[in-house]
């Protein structure tokens, strides 16, 4: 990669946050109580705003994917596509989702709008994005020290946990 | 909640501005917008390039910052929530998006698009868990 190309990726990435966050703040996702009204679906006052969300943003993302980087060899920017290849249904996968939605119905954070949200400079957003950031450290070291001698191959691992 | 904060266009524009995104992160970088996966590996340090995770939080901040000025009221952070459960969320989001690899994102906009069952079956089980979470909590607490 040329060092302008990386340069104009770096950008592209810049732009891509930028819009991400005005995506959540418009769609309301920086409201916990937003949020979790979407999920109280037996409150008698059920919000289905944040199904507009997910909605919109598929509508948009999905067509472009399946027209346009499903037929590209590699993205604009850079050398390659990193879009995970793992098909399996694993338990990791399963539990995993299932204590993001528990902590996702407790506190009415998911981490884009905690991260936004720190902004506000409000107590609630910075002690979620803390502990979420512990959460992240510990699940990294926990896996690191049971993957390292385990797994053999470095490679391999690492693109099949290539984030989705 | 009532249904007077019911909000279709508002939310389905701000679904269009992060499917906007997901697609230029994509078609430009070839990355996936999953923040859970770009935060995580932006702190603990990912393989390969790095810069551009950097500078993608750097946006979503900035963007968040420039909105805050401009309508505060979108970032209305009152729940009935004690403090000390918003940190037990956080650790649970921590742990349980890099387990599930991804979140809301990852798996809810880019995997859902992309027709990919691991995140359909994510999704569903969130979407789940955090429902059955709020009908937990409203039952614990009272009328909230």
């Amino acid at each position: 990669m040329s060092k302008q190309s990386h340069l104009g990726a770096n950008a592209a990435a810049f732009l891509a946050g930028l819009i991400f966050a005005a995506g959540l703040v418009l769609g309301g996702m920086t409201q916990p109580a937003k949020v979790i009204g979407f999920l109280d679906f037996f409150g008698g006052a059920w919000d289905p705003s944040l199904a507009f969300v997910m909605g919109g943003a598929v509508l948009v993302h999905a067509p472009i994917y399946a027209l346009v980087v499903r037929r590209r060899s590699q993205p604009v920017l850079q050398d390659r596509f990193h879009i995970p290849t793992q098909r399996e249904l694993t338990v990791p996968l399963i539990a995993g989702s299932a204590l993001f939605g528990v902590g996702w119905g407790l506190g009415g954070f998911c981490p884009g709008p905690g991260l936004v949200s720190l902004t506000s400079l409000e107590l609630e957003a910075a002690t979620f994005v803390g502990a979420m950031t512990l959460g992240m450290v510990v699940h990294y070291l926990v896996t690191r020290t049971s993957d390292a001698p385990a797994k053999a191959p470095p490679t391999a691992p690492r693109t099949s946990r290539a984030d989705a | 909640m009532d249904h007077s904060s019911f909000t279709p266009l508002m939310s389905l524009a701000g679904g269009a501005l992060i499917g906007l995104s997901a697609t230029v992160l994509l078609l430009a970088n070839g990355r996936i917008a999953g923040i859970s996966g770009i935060y995580a590996s932006a702190i603990t340090g990912g393989s390969g390039p790095w810069q551009w995770r950097w500078l993608f939080l750097a946006g979503l901040l900035m963007g968040g910052a420039l909105l805050f000025g401009l309508m505060p009221a979108a970032f209305a952070i009152v729940t009935d929530r004690p403090l000390w459960a918003v940190a037990v969320a956080g650790l649970l989001v921590g742990v349980g998006t890099r387990y599930g690899s991804g979140c809301t994102s990852g798996h809810g906009v880019c995997g859902m698009s992309r027709l990919s069952k691991r995140s359909f079956v994510a999704t569903m089980v969130f979407i789940i868990t955090g429902a059955a979470t709020v009908a937990v909590a409203r039952l614990l607490g009272g009328a909230a």
